[in-house]
Formats: C-alpha cells, sequence, structure tokens
C-alpha cells in the first residue's frame, strides 16, 4: 500500500527514517510497525484522529518515549534516544502546542537558553542580546530582546520558540498544533516562517486539525489510524474528502446530516430561557444583548478576541458585567457566580480545556460526577452506585475512550476530554448550555459526535450558545448566528439566509480596508 | 506482589518498619511493652503518646497542602493556644475544677479557630500566597502568646489539664486517644463525605472548579480553619505535657516537622491528591526517628545533624528515580553473573532493562511537563 503511493518528486536522501516503530502501553498498543519518512525542505503533515498515534510517534521522534521495537535513522545514521536530549543533539527540534517556554524570562534569554555566549563576569549579555536579534529577524520577527517573553501573544510566543529551535541549529522541526490559538493573520505570519525554514532545508513535521492549513502549507502528508501507517500521499493528489475517509476509516456524511436537523422553527414568541440586556463590562465588551430560546442554538461566530467568549463568561458570571442585566425564564437573575448560574440550570463549559475545564489529576468518573457534586454541596456525597450509573450512561453516549471510569482524564487524549466536559455539563440537566469552541484541536470523529449530541439534545428541547472558530461548525448547528467583531455585537443573522461566504463577509466587513 | 509494591503507601510502610527494625537490633527492649499500675510503658507507648501534636498538626496540614497551601503559622498557633487555656486555669481560684479546664480548653480551641479563619481569610479572600500570609502569623504569633502571659512561662497546676498528656485510660495514653479521635474525625469528614475529592479538585485545578461550580474559597478557607483548631488542641497536649506556657518553645519548627511528615506520606507540596494514611504513617516514622535519637544517646550538638541524615535517608527509600538506578543496577549485575552463555546474551537483558526503565523516565517526564 505504502510503496504503490511513494511519492517520487524529490529525489532528497531522507533526513529522518522510522521504520517498523512499535510501541505498546499496558493494555494498548499505541503505535503497530509504523514506517514515517520525513525529506529536508519538505513540510509533511502527520494525520489522524485523536489517539491515532500521531504524538506518540513524535514522542518516539523526540526521544520522550523508547520504541519496543522498529529503527530510527536520522541523517543515514542509525539512533538510540535514551532522551529527549539525545534527539536534540540529532537535531530534532520540537514546538508544543502549549508553548513552553519559561514565560517569565526575557525573549532574549529563552532564544539563548542553555547557549548563553559568556566572558569573564559570566554570561554577556550584550552578545547574547545581539545573537537573539539576529536570529529573531532571520524569522522576520523585529522584537526586543529584553522584553518578558508573556508580554508577547502566543504566536509571538511561538516564533520565538522556533527560533529557539534554530538556534539549537536543527535540521527538523516538529511542529505540534502550532496553529490551534492563533488568528488569522498570525497563522500566516507563521506560514511564511515555515516556508521560508522549508526553503533553507529544513525537514518541518507539521500536526494540525486544520485542514485548511494542512492543505495550504504542506508538500506531503503521512496518514495513520488506531496506531497503523495507512499511507504516505502527496497532498496535491488527495482530494479533502478522500483524506477524511482515509482518517477516520468510514464514509463522513454524518457530518451533513446533522446540519438538516438545525432546520427548523423556533417559538420566539415565547419568554427566552435567557435574556441579556445590554450585558457589557468596560475595556472587556460593548453592552450586548442576547436572547435564546426554548430548543435553540444560538451560534457565536467573530475572530479570535472578537469578544466571544468575553460575552458568554460574563453572562455566565464567570467575570463580573458592569452594565446590564440577565432574565432566566423571564425572572431577573443575579449571576455573580459560577455558582448562581448553574444553580439556574446555565452549564459553561470554557475554551481553555487544560486550565478551566478538566482536573487532570482525578479520573474520569470523578471529572464527570464534580458539576452535580459540586451542586448538591459536600456535605452529600454521591453514592457509588449512583455514580457508576451516571458515568456509564455518558461514556456510552458520548464515546468516551478509553471507556474506562476509572482512568486518569489527564490520560486521555484531547477529544475524550472534551466529552468528558460535555458529559459533566450534561450530567448536571443544563436548560442552557454554552459551548465556548468545544470542537477545537480535536478530531474529526470526536468532532462529529459533539455536534451530533448538541444537535440531538437541542431537538430535545436543551438551549445552547456555541462558540467556534469552524464557522461551519456554527452555520450548521445553530439556528441564528451572533457576529461579533472588536469586543462589540455587530449583528445577528438567521442561519438559513446565510451561507459560509456571507458570513465571512459580515464578519470582515468594515475591517479598515484589510477585510480578506 | 506487584500491586503491593506499585501501591502508594507501600515504600512510606517501608520506611518506617526498617526505622522500627534498626532501633529493634541496637535495643531488642523497643518493642517490649509491659504494664505497671494498669499503664503501658515501652518505647512504642512512648512514641504513640509524644505523636500527638505532631499528629494534630500533619493532620491540619495535610488539608492545607491538598489546596496548593501551606501554613507556617501551626507551631505560634500552638503557643497561643496553650498560653490561652493556662492563663484561663492560672486566674482561675479553682483550678483543679474540671469544668475550668474545660472552659479554658474550649476558650483557647476557639482562640485557634479565629487565627485559623485569618489565615484563611488571607489567602481565599485576599488571594495572599499561603507561604507570605500564613508567616505573618508564625512571626507575630509567638508575640501574642507573650503577650498573652505577659512575657512569663505561665505554670500551674492543675489534675485535670495535666491529664490531658499525661493521663491514661485502660492502659494506653490519653493523648493517643486524641491522634485517633482526630484522625477518625478527618477520615470521616474528607472521605465519607464530598469533601475529600472536592478539595483535591481545587488543589489540582482551582480555576477548573471554580467554573465547575465548586465552592473553592469556602474548601479552602475551611483548611486553614481546620489546621488552625487542631494546632490549637496540639497546643493544649504540648503545654499539658510540661504544664507551662513557653511562648517561645512551645510548637518550636512544628510546621516543618508537619510539612515532612505530609509529604513522606506520599501527598504533594503541589496540592492534590492526599493520603490522610500516608501522613499518619509520616507522623509515626517522624516521631520514631525522634526516639531514635535519644535510645541511641546521640549528644544534644549532633542531634540537628543526625535527624537530617536520617531524613535524607528515608526520603531516599522513597524516592522513584533511586528505585530506578537501584533495579537497573541489580540488573547489570545479574547479567554480568548469569553471562556463562556469552556476552551475547547479557547484552540483551541489559538492553531490555534500559529499555523499559527509558521508558518510565519518559513517562515520568510527560508527568513532570504536564504540571
Amino acid at each position: 500500500m505504502v510503496t504503490e503511493q511513494q511519492p517520487a518528486e524529490t529525489e532528497d536522501r531522507p533526513i529522518v527514517e522510522m521504520h517498523g516503530i512499535t510501541i505498546r502501553f499496558p493494555g494498548v498498543l499505541a503505535l503497530d510497525d509504523v514506517d514515517f519518512v520525513l525529506r529536508p525542505g519538505e513540510v509533511h503533515s502527520l494525520m489522524g484522529e485523536n489517539g491515532a498515534g500521531k504524538s506518540t510517534l513524535i514522542k518516539a521522534l523526540t526521544g520522550v518515549y523508547a520504541i519496543d521495537s522498529g529503527s530510527i535513522t536520522v541523517a543515514g545514521e542509525s539512533r538510540v534516544f535514551a532522551g529527549t536530549a539525545d534527539a536534540q543533539a540529532a537535531g530534532i527540534s520540537t514546538v508544543y502546542q502549549e508553548v513552553n517556554l519559561c514565560a517569565n524570562l526575557s525573549v532574549g534569554e529563552n532564544v539563548m537558553l542553555g547557549h548563553e555566549p559568556r566572558n569573564r563576569r559570566g554570561i554577556d549579555w550584550k552578545v547574547m542580546h545581539r545573537e537573539a536579534t539576529r536570529h529573531l529577524e532571520h524569522l522576520g520577527l523585529r522584537i526586543d530582546p529584553r522584553s518578558i517573553l508573556s508580554s508577547h501573544s502566543i504566536a509571538i510566543q511561538q516564533m520565538v520558540a522556533i527560533s529557539r529551535a534554530m538556534v539549537l541549529d536543527a535540521r527538523v522541526l516538529i511542529l505540534d498544533e502550532p496553529t490551534s490559538s492563533l488568528d488569522r493573520g498570525e497563522v500566516e505570519q507563521l506560514f511564511a516562517v515555515i516556508r521560508d525554514l522549508r526553503d533553507r532545508g529544513v525537514a518541518v513535521l507539521f500536526v494540525s486539525h486544520f485542514l485548511d492549513q494542512v492543505y495550504e502549507i504542506s508538500d506531503r502528508v503521512t496518514v495513520l489510524r488506531n496506531g497503523k501507517l495507512i499511507g504516505e500521499y502527496l497532498v496535491k493528489d488527495l482530494p479533502r474528502g478522500e483524506l477524511i475517509t482515509k482518517m477516520i476509516g468510514r464514509e463522513l456524511d454524518e457530518l451533513d446530516a446533522i446540519s438538516t436537523k438545525a432546520d427548523r422553527a423556533i417559538d420566539r414568541t415565547a419568554t427566552p430561557v435567557l435574556r441579556a440586556k445590554g450585558i457589557g463590562r468596560r475595556g472587556v465588551l460593548e453592552p450586548a444583548n442576547v436572547d435564546v430560546y426554548d430548543g435553540e442554538v444560538v451560534g457565536i461566530a467573530g475572530l479570535l478576541g472578537s469578544g466571544r467568549t468575553e460575552l458568554v463568561r460574563l453572562i455566565f458570571g464567570a467575570d463580573r458585567p458592569d452594565s446590564g442585566h440577565v432574565e432566566v425564564n423571564g425572572q431577573p437573575a443575579k449571576l455573580t457566580s459560577p455558582r448562581h448560574a448553574i444553580g439556574k440550570r446555565i452549564a459553561f463549559s470554557s475554551e481553555n480545556r487544560h486550565e478551566e475545564g478538566v482536573v487532570a489529576d482525578l479520573t474520569v468518573a470523578e471529572n464527570i460526577v464534580l458539576g452535580i457534586q459540586a451542586r448538591r454541596g459536600w456535605r452529600r456525597r454521591i453514592r457509588r452506585s449512583e455514580q457508576q450509573l451516571v458515568v456509564d450512561n455518558y461514556i456510552k453516549a458520548l464515546d468516551v475512550r478509553p471507556a474506562d471510569p476509572d482512568q486518569l482524564v489527564g490520560n486521555l487524549s484531547g477529544g475524550n476530554q472534551q466529552k468528558v466536559l460535555l458529559a459533566r455539563w450534561l450530567a448536571t440537566a443544563p436548560r442552557l448550555i454554552v459551548l465556548d469552541e468545544p470542537t477545537r484541536g480535536i478530531d474529526v470523529g470526536a468532532k462529529a459526535d459533539i455536534q451530533r449530541k448538541v444537535a440531538e439534545l437541542s431537538e430535545q428541547g436543551l438551549s445552547a450558545i456555541f462558540i467556534s472558530s469552524e464557522l461551519e461548525e456554527v452555520l450548521r448547528l445553530a439556528q441564528r448566528v451572533i457576529v461579533m467583531r472588536d469586543r462589540r455585537k455587530i449583528g445577528e443573522l438567521d442561519s438559513r439566509e446565510v451561507d459560509l461566504d456571507g458570513l465571512i463577509d459580515y464578519i470582515a466587513v468594515g475591517r479598515e480596508g484589510s477585510a480578506a | 506482589m506487584k500491586s503491593l509494591v506499585t501501591h502508594r503507601l507501600f515504600w512510606p510502610v517501608v520506611a518506617l518498619i526498617a526505622l522500627i527494625a534498626i532501633n529493634t537490633a541496637t535495643r531488642p527492649s523497643f518493642l517490649s511493652v509491659t504494664m505497671r499500675d494498669g499503664q503501658l510503658y515501652g518505647s512504642i507507648i512512648d512514641i504513640l503518646r509524644n505523636s500527638a501534636p505532631l499528629m494534630l498538626v500533619a493532620l491540619g496540614m495535610t488539608l492545607v497542602i491538598a489546596t496548593r497551601g501551606i501554613d507556617l503559622s501551626v507551631g505560634a498557633t500552638m503557643a497561643v493556644s496553650g498560653a490561652v487555656a493556662l492563663t484561663i486555669i492560672d486566674a482561675s481560684p479553682t483550678p483543679h475544677e474540671p469544668s475550668v479546664v474545660a472552659l479554658a480548653i474550649v476558650v483557647a480551641v476557639l482562640v485557634s479557630l479565629v487565627l485559623g479563619t485569618w489565615n484563611g481569610f488571607l489567602v481565599s479572600v485576599l488571594g495572599i500566597q499561603p507561604i507570605i500570609a500564613t508567616l505573618v502569623l508564625m512571626l507575630a504569633g509567638r508575640g501574642i502568646a507573650l503577650l498573652i502571659t505577659d512575657g512569663f512561662i505561665t505554670t500551674v497546676n492543675s489534675d485535670p489539664y495535666k491529664f490531658m498528656a499525661q493521663g491514661y485510660i485502660l492502659g494506653f495514653p490519653f493523648a493517643f486517644y486524641v491522634s485517633i479521635v482526630a484522625i477518625a474525625v478527618v477520615v470521616l469528614v474528607e472521605r465519607r463525605t464530598a469533601l475529600g475529592v472536592l478539595t483535591e479538585a481545587v488543589g489540582i485545578n482551582p480555576k477548573a472548579s471554580h467554573l465547575a461550580g465548586v465552592r473553592s474559597r469556602g474548601i479552602v478557607w475551611g483548611a486553614y480553619i481546620a489546621s488552625g483548631a487542631m494546632a490549637g488542641i496540639a497546643g493544649i497536649l504540648y503545654s499539658s505535657n510540661i504544664m507551662a506556657a513557653d511562648a517561645n518553645a512551645a510548637g518550636l519548627y512544628i510546621e516543618l516537622y508537619a510539612i515532612l511528615a505530609v509529604v513522606l506520606g506520599g501527598t504533594s507540596l503541589m496540592g492534590g491528591k492526599f493520603s490522610i494514611a500516608g501522613t499518619v504513617i509520616g507522623v509515626f516514622t517522624i516521631q520514631t526517628l525522634i526516639s531514635t535519637i535519644t535510645f541511641l544517646g546521640v549528644p544534644p550538638a549532633a542531634s540537628p545533624v543526625f535527624m537530617a541524615t536520617a531524613v535524607i535517608i528515608v526520603v531516599l527509600i522513597q524516592s522513584r528515580r533511586v528505585h530506578r538506578a537501584v533495579r537497573s543496577l541489580i540488573r547489570s549485575l545479574r547479567s554480568l553473573g548469569g553471562s556463562a552463555e556469552g556476552d551475547d546474551a547479557s547484552a540483551r537483558t541489559a538492553q531490555a532493562g534500559s529499555g523499559s526503565s527509558g521508558d518510565e523516565s519518559a513517562r515520568d517526564e510527560t508527568k513532570v511537563t504536564s504540571r
């Protein structure tokens, strides 16, 4: 299967050859006899659902995991990595999704960390900052190396991480979900850097859940599924539908089936489940009105930083509004803390899964019942039998994998963590569920599962506010779409009367000439 | 067998047993318990009795540490509590009256509750870092105790009060019963209700817990109040033992021993998961160590060094890195010994060994970075 589609475009000798890689974890065969080849001067995407083995393969290549069998050859030399330092010495550098730099050090210190130029009195700061500046300018970055890293956006921090990799003289650069928290302009900036590196002969391994980006940036793609190699393909020869089919191993008409469900009439004469009037906070969000009716899914569309998250956080009471008021079922409600909102049967799932969502060191079961338990108070502990009933029910309904209630949530893949969070909130039997980016950074299959569940529940009368950067999702699920721009609500659209391009135009209009 | 070794209390228990074994080897009478006048005597009984103040303080500390906090003020709280109790008894014309002693104890514990509430307020409401917030009282507390006793070491003569630390019931010291009750109360309150798991949730991820509707402020606050109350009772036991309120010596360094006991028991200073059983074992380990110093006749000047050395050894026994190093050392020794069939086979075993240990270190690393 592999040899048949082996692209023969570049004659370059591969920089990395992984052959017959097998990694076994207790109870799981994470990688099963996988081959992977990376050539200099190419951008190579690694595709697969969550749990397909992408991260495991990357960790094998970066020396985090030892391989059980197989061989790794870097630049013609057979290597055994006993740790990440070995991989780095071989010229393999990684930039992770969550930037792992020292946020409270300066940009220059981060870039040069471990390679600081020295003089007799210790570190030669002058030379160090000059060197750092040189490395940053290489990537087209003009920032002060003395500035503190955390004062920059995630995009800039990522570029700093890349320049750091370049200081290490990396011949292979691994970018694991680098774009998941970047906006469109920042992605462009990052891609310019990636192309530049590629042209200089660096082999770039790119992992992303954004199909658009994979098609835009990569030359080649390797697809994994359930720990097995499906094949390596040239991107230009592989239509999207085919790629998705290879990734999930089934035809994905399911997503389209969901869309028809959104086409139903909502009774907007009744009292809304939630009515927020003029809710806002100075410097955060201009006062905005939001109504959500019974069984309605209201989408919120807008770019990153447009005020989407701020709006729902103010409604939920996670942040305090300084203007406006909220009515729940026609009754004025003071939602000044998450507890109040939960008491009014409103649930809010944050976009920040790691920091504001899962409790990583607790089990799947404990995470799922956390919401119910918190509502009951600490005195009345949920009995084991009751907990088991709830947990088993949701694990099955949302297809959480592995279906083990005693597994620590931190060990689950992103998509499954998201399902656990959804389960936590659904278990509290909400009237309204607010989902902020519930599908970010997760695989196609889990995306479909989550969207299907939201559509299904809204048909049964649950109201929802759905935020996503993927506008197709918003249009597919929502009956009404609130459009945000520059921390302001700029309008409301009926999703039956607008298509994707129309929505993009609406978001972009008035963006001071730079509208794409 | 395998599940026994991987149980998280396995190594703490091993450390404690090793300590007891060393004591018994050097002094066979260590384990002997004799009955005299209806009271049990022996080194073990002494350890059970003397560990009570540390036990109480460490139990409170466990809860505070589980919330990602730390309480440095427990020693000072002990001093205040003892000063309050003894000043009340001292002022009373009838110091032998049980009701006077009861009043003194109740007031002392209430004052300690107030101190704990103050700490909790600083941490949970004002958001001050726990180490700084409790440092305030750690420094000020002994001054407050001195103010209460007018700068003197108050001494009293009160039989009921003396009974707290020195009395016996059914052969066992009364202080031991206080420990048992404290352990039972903490276990019941934390594990029979949902408080334990909610505390762990707050300790692991405060933001997520808050958004999930957990009363994180109340839980954190409660932990400091519990710690203050426990320190208050510990202060009464301490002052009852010497029948004096010594503001400078009461509970000196006990915060450090308590933190040590919690950590030896396998609870991480990063907060989150906590083990009450682990803390109990940790307390007994430390108390046994302190007793060992006396038994072995270590000169007072050398005892801190001896203590430090022993603690380092205990910590090493529990260290996962040391376990790994020892395991791979044993493996390479074994492959050296059994290499009669040729270098080939031994090389293979050695490689397999290093492979699996590398795997473990990898998992360790991911844990560290995910924090």
